[in-house]
């Protein structure tokens, strides 16, 4: 067992999947001897060798789309696009081609990548450095999609993704890289991809995120009134997501606010939303409130903590949501 | 005759005034006067104390993450003059800083966008430049778009400038941007500045071309790589490509080889990956140096009018960063205004309640007014 924080628990399950398995690669940009700008490989390089850990030219089309070549081949690639802002050039390969690919063939090809991506908000970075495209990926067949928040969850969901026969987006909320350290086994284990996590037990309400936000609302729920009982849920997959556990929580609270970093409309939490009236239909006591980002670009740092679901804002929808 | 050579071609560099400040007098024939000079020597000058100080705004914590230009100034100054101020266009990336500034952008507003303020993208009337581009070796198209709308409207004195990295000729979009350029044969400049490194990755394994240059060849487009630290050499090339541009030319590719002093952002630590040496040995090559030297060994210049700008330019910066730092901060409102042209009604009740919540945006809808007054 070790503390580890959640970049660390990357860097060392991506060292542990390099010694395990020969046909793990590496690509992306800086990774080598910089160790990516957010040290997610530090020392991978040194280690595994540079035809393992490529820094590769600055062309995320092709580290998208020859990671697809490399997949194809039998090979585990595990492909990283420095921030999400810059998925753009590589969204033609990763969606056009790597979502594809099986079904086409009807999986006589298949595309066994992991797609490590930092995302969202929070940190002061740069204009196209803050966004959380998770919904786009998720409404693009073919692609599985996860996004853990703990450094535990991140290690066994990374080990997941790498194993998983398909194209895994394997996000990574940025804001919580370094923020907190935790007991992370040395030993491989799995988190299953598609399974929650109920971070707090609760009768009144449930409040359904993943990424970062799970952290704010748990700052959320801490300022609410001690006789509030708030059920909690880290969604952590994304695609396929676990409405069962959805489910069974909004069953019994009959109250649920979803709160995402991502844009409103055509969010994820549209589609959770949409599921819990299908599925929780006759136990809702109120609408399902959606606490996000607003339907504008990420603003530029100065006013990003205006744009994202920080504690405020979350108690203001729980409590709402609570008075119907 | 089966088997014969279709294509030759050559690269030529350029290089005027060399690192010990010494011109070649023929070469520079019809390109800067020594007033221009001087007004460049200025320019650079003031760009290096703006980027000092910005660097040691962020380490202060009073900045995000900044870009820096140091060592790169020449190529931004040379070939800005060479354009027509509030004629041409100018397409940055966004390590261009005295290019813009001379094309008209006010100086505080590059500290205003770095500290994290979209309103420091906010042109001025006449200013023709587009905002920095973040993704990197994607905005070279819209270089390519603005000079065919010149070519389409037959505004034959108009043409385009865009700048980009060595890093950036990896990308897709970049060769995009040149083969339209080419097949359209638009009046656009592409000005690579190749500054050796892409954040941590050497030119070398960037490419396994021996020049950025040679890639223009693949789109028959005029090419030449020069000594981006010598301002003759980029005014001359940028000149030549202009006039070509406006007279119907097509299209022109320039190389300028130079070199990135500073880390690739405050975020990055050169030292992790870049030896030391050859800093050093890039740090003797500085432009501000060889020009400085030219400018003493022809007599408009000495320790005095040195002494002289350096107090203005501490001046010109500190009010420059005084300026961005008066300026307002924004309200939240900034970021939904100008989303469209009109914003459509769902946004203005996002903008007016600052809230995505159904019941936050419309507490009436189920009578719930007094409770929602209650929890504001």
């Amino acid at each position: 067992m070790a503390q580890q924080t959640l970049v660390g628990a990357i860097t060392s399950t991506l060292d542990q999947a390099l010694e395990r398995d020969p046909e793990v690669i590496l690509l992306g940009e800086d990774i080598g001897t910089n160790g990516g700008v957010f040290r997610a490989t530090e020392g991978l390089m040194a280690k595994h060798g540079e035809d393992r850990v490529v820094s590769t030219p600055l062309d995320e089309s092709g580290i998208m789309g020859t990671a697809i070549g490399l997949a194809i081949a039998g090979m585990k690639a595990i492909p990283e696009i420095q921030f999400e802002g810059f998925l753009g050039p590589a969204y033609d390969q990763l969606v056009n081609h790597g979502g594809r690919m099986r079904t086409r063939t009807r999986g006589a090809v298949t595309v066994p990548m992991t797609v490590r991506v930092p995302v969202g908000g929070g940190i002061h970075a740069p204009e196209l450095h803050s966004d959380s495209p998770e919904a786009i990926y998720t409404h693009s067949p073919g692609i599985k999609v996860v996004m853990p928040c703990t450094p535990y969850d991140a290690k066994g969901l990374l080990n997941s993704a790498i194993k998983d026969p398909d194209p895994v987006m394997f996000f990574e909320p940025k804001r919580v890289y370094r923020t907190f350290k935790e007991e992370v086994p040395e030993e491989y284990y799995e988190i299953p991809i598609g399974e929650a996590k109920t971070v707090l037990d609760g009768d009144d309400l449930t409040v359904v995120t993943w990424g970062a936000p799970v952290f704010q609302c748990l700052e959320a729920i801490d300022n609410l009134p001690e006789d509030v009982s708030v059920e909690l849920i880290d969604l952590r997959s994304i695609y396929p997501f676990d409405m069962d556990t959805i489910a069974e929580s909004v069953q019994r609270t009959g109250r649920c606010v979803i709160v995402h970093e991502a844009p409103l409309t055509c969010g994820l939490g549209a589609e959770i939303a949409a599921r819990i009236m299908e599925e929780c239909f006759l136990h809702l006591e109120a609408p399902v409130q959606r606490v996000t980002g607003f339907d504008t670009i990420m603003p530029y740092y100065k006013l990003e903590n205006e744009y994202l679901p920080e504690a405020p804002r979350i108690v203001k929808g729980i409590k709402e949501c609570l008075a119907y | 005759m089966p088997h014969h050579t279709v294509y030759e071609a050559k690269i030529e560099h350029l290089q005027i005034l060399d690192e010990d400040g010494k011109l070649d007098k023929k070469l520079a024939k019809d390109t800067l006067s020594d007033d221009q000079v001087v007004y460049l020597y200025e320019q650079m000058r003031v760009c290096r104390e703006l980027d000092e100080i910005a660097f040691k705004l962020q380490r202060s914590g009073r900045m995000g993450t900044y870009p820096q230009n140091k060592g790169q100034e020449a190529n931004a100054v040379g070939s800005a003059l060479a354009m027509v101020k509030g004629n041409d266009w100018v397409v940055p990336s966004y390590r261009e800083n005295a290019a813009l500034f001379m094309h008209g952008m006010p100086m505080h507003y590059v500290i205003q966008y770095w500290m994290g303020d979209e309103r420091g993208s906010k042109f001025p009337e006449g200013v023709n430049i587009t905002p920095l581009s973040v993704p990197i070796g994607t905005h070279m198209l819209h270089a390519t778009g603005i000079a065919w709308a010149f070519k389409q409207r037959k505004e034959a004195d108009r043409a385009v400038i865009t700048y980009f990295g060595d890093g950036a000729t990896s990308e897709g979009d970049f060769h995009n941007a040149m083969n339209f350029a080419s097949v359209m044969q638009v009046p656009c400049v592409f000005y690579c500045q190749n500054n050796s490194w892409a954040i941590s990755l050497p030119r070398e394994q960037q490419m396994n071309s021996a020049t950025v240059a040679q890639k223009a060849l693949a789109y028959d487009m005029p090419t030449i790589q020069v000594d981006g630290n010598d301002i003759f050499a980029v005014y001359k090339a940028t000149q030549d490509a202009r006039k070509r541009a406006i007279e119907g030319g097509g299209p022109s590719f320039i190389e300028g080889v130079t070199y990135r002093l500073a880390d690739h952002t405050t975020a990055d630590d050169a030292r992790r990956y870049r030896d030391e040496e050859e800093l050093h040995a890039w740090l003797d090559k500085d432009p501000l140096i060889r020009t400085r030297k030219y400018m003493e060994s022809v007599g408009v210049w000495d320790d005095k009018k040195q002494e002289d700008l350096e107090n203005r330019a501490k001046t010109i910066v500190k009010e420059v960063v005084d300026a961005a730092i008066s300026v307002p901060a924004p309200e939240s409102s900034e970021f939904f205004d100008d989303m469209y042209a009109e914003l459509p009604e769902d946004l203005k009740v996002q903008r007016d309640t600052m809230r995505t919540s159904s019941i936050g945006r419309n507490p009436s809808q189920i009578g719930l007014n007094a409770q929602a007054a209650e929890i504001q």
